[in-house]
């Protein structure tokens, strides 16, 4: 046995490093800081943020290994840190006015929301089955935490306990996928898994473990069979939880599925991507017809989120480098457009969740009314936004790869989708309000989030060139 | 020396008892139990393979993920607690507020 000596480049961790240096501040000053200057703690938590996402651009370009070959920087996992960091930007900012009203203000919300980032971005860029299952563990269990984080109200423990224990009874069938993984490679290095995957002899214990490893990252993707936890934990939440959950951890449970099955497995392509496709059929299908029938608008954004995880699936199904390059930019597409749409409920509150009281939201309020139907469209695949450029890409991808089959599907699904898009948008423009309750004006920080989703949602769509690079240039490669 | 298919076997029947505990019974903290003891039956299968390989990286993962559990023991019962609070009840089956 040798010994090996520490191998610490904090260089490459300094995106982690400051987001975890501001989630342990703003947890030592929340006990510290009495009544009205506990303001600053979202300030703080937004700022350390941005700048989190400063160093991460920095690192743009460069390919280092650390730790031991557990931690691995590159341009795959640089650009997952921005889809992350920017989703948990718009969700901080858009959760101040939020809080206060709900009177839940409390400054562990936002550590718990900086850990969990922290979780997924260890997630991302790490090349060791044991660092992912970490960074997946420190990511869910903040959000159990912060699913039930309006503790008095019975829907919000409801779905913090249906969130923990399915999440936790998935972790298991993902520990023991890792730990099959290694008993048939005797490693729990991608690296080495890759070398092992490309001899000739593949054990069954090699394709159990991928399976197991498929079932515990599906219940956190929310992919067809293992997606019904998603429609309960969304409605009972907090909005802004919701948001997060719908756009973070997604996608990076996409990150580690990409690495794990894309360069670990890459060369088993054939024998998983029937597997996948069959998965991301049923997860369009039933997402989409579910979510016709649904009234109140979480659910309805839930059953689409597990519809959005199914168009994932089909890049994910492509391959290649043109399917990791689209599955990237349409998380990141998705992350804008969905965390965009959340932040319009968020500000109209925890009671006004059925579709009923969005009718006449434009009259009301023009400027969200327009925004939400932006978004409406977006997740619909309207150009020219986001949405269509992102399902453009996802399906040529597909094409390109020769599963025109499932393009097909993919296209017929998203028309299934526009009823239910379309029809929020026709209650909010075509029917008379119902209630007259004082207009409230637009908190500053949650407009900011609102413009820089909009920002995000028309430049992809319209200006995709510019993003969709970046996304070209982040495709790993093997060593 | 007992071979190393009993300890998968083993492994495997932990697990198993683990899954269908979490699926069959009712009351939270048995299905809580039930989770941990899936997370043993993956720890026995790591250590086996460890003892095997003579590789120290299943064992270290053992540790991690007994921490883990640990970390997932206090949450996961603060949330039963809570609800408990407001429910006053720790069966699965009033977990029933939300409903497609």
């Amino acid at each position: 046995m040798s010994w090996l000596t520490p191998d610490i480049n904090f260089k490459i961790i300094s995106p982690e490093l400051i987001i975890l240096i501001v989630a342990l501040l703003v947890l030592i000053l929340e006990p510290l800081l009495k009544g009205r200057s506990k303001n600053i703690l979202p300030h703080i938590s937004w700022i350390g943020v941005a700048l989190a996402l400063v160093s991460v651009i920095t690192l743009w370009n460069r390919e280092e290994l650390g730790f031991n070959q557990m931690f691995i920087l590159d341009n795959f996992s640089c650009f997952f840190k921005i889809i992350f960091l920017s989703g948990t930007l718009l969700v901080i900012l858009s959760s101040i006015s939020y809080l206060k009203e709900e009177k839940i203000f409390h400054g562990e919300y936002f550590s718990l929301i900086l850990f969990a980032t922290f979780g997924m971005m260890l997630m991302a860029s790490s090349l060791n089955l044991i660092v992912i299952f970490l960074g997946l563990e420190i990511m869910s269990l903040c959000l159990y935490i912060l699913a039930g984080f309006r503790r008095y109200d019975l829907k919000s423990n409801e779905s913090s306990m249906k969130y923990f224990l399915i999440g936790a009874f998935a972790s298991g069938f993902l520990l023991y996928g890792i730990a099959m993984l290694y008993g048939a490679t005797n490693s729990t290095n991608l690296k080495e898994i890759l070398i092992f995957t490309q001899g000739f002899e593949n054990p069954l214990f090699l394709f159990i473990g991928l399976g197991l490893i498929l079932v515990g990252l599906g219940f956190k993707i929310a992919s067809f069979p293992f997606h019904m936890w998603v429609p309960d934990v969304y409605e009972g939440a907090p909005t802004p939880i919701t948001a997060f959950i719908s756009s973070g951890p997604k996608a990076a449970g996409f990150s580690a599925l990409l690495r794990i099955l894309l360069f670990a497995f890459g060369s088993l392509h054939i024998d998983w991507s029937f597997v996948l496709w069959i998965l991301a059929v049923l997860t369009m299908s039933f997402g989409n017809v579910i979510a016709l029938s649904q009234t109140n608008i979480k659910r309805l954004l839930a059953y689409s989120s597990i519809a959005h995880a199914g168009y994932v699936l089909v890049a994910l199904v492509a391959g290649g480098d043109s399917g990791i390059s689209s599955a990237m930019f349409y998380l990141l597409a998705y992350t804008f457009m969905n965390i965009g749409a959340f932040i319009i409920i968020i500000f109209l509150g925890e009671k006004k969740v059925n579709l009923d009281d969005y009718s006449g939201l434009v009259t009301k309020y023009p400027i969200l009314g327009i925004t939400l139907a932006l978004f409406m469209f977006s997740l619909a695949g309207f150009p020219p936004t986001s949405g269509f450029m992102a399902k453009f890409y996802v399906f040529s991808s597909a094409i390109k790869s020769g599963y025109t089959g499932l393009a097909i599907i993919g296209v017929l699904n998203s028309f299934v989708s526009v009823y239910y898009y379309l029809r929020v948008v026709v209650i909010m423009f075509m029917r008379a309000p119902v209630d007259e309750v004082q207009k409230v004006p637009i908190p500053f920080f949650l407009g900011l989030a609102l413009l820089f989703s909009v920002w995000g949602t028309l430049h992809l769509g319209i200006l995709p060139q510019s993003f969709l690079t970046l996304a070209q240039n982040s495709i790993f490669s093997p060593f | 020396m007992v071979p190393l298919s009993y300890y998968l076997f083993l492994s495997g029947l932990i697990f198993s008892i683990g899954v269908l505990g979490f699926l069959i019974r009712r009351n939270l903290l048995v299905m809580f139990m039930c989770i941990e003891l899936m997370l043993n039956g993956v720890n026995l299968f790591l250590v086996t393979f460890a003892k095997k390989f003579s590789s120290l990286d299943g064992q270290i993962f053992v540790f991690l993920i007994m921490t883990v559990a640990a970390a997932e023991a206090a949450v996961g019962l603060a949330i039963i607690i809570a609800f408990f609070r407001n429910k006053k009840s720790a069966n699965v089956d009033d977990l029933n507020l939300m409903k497609w």
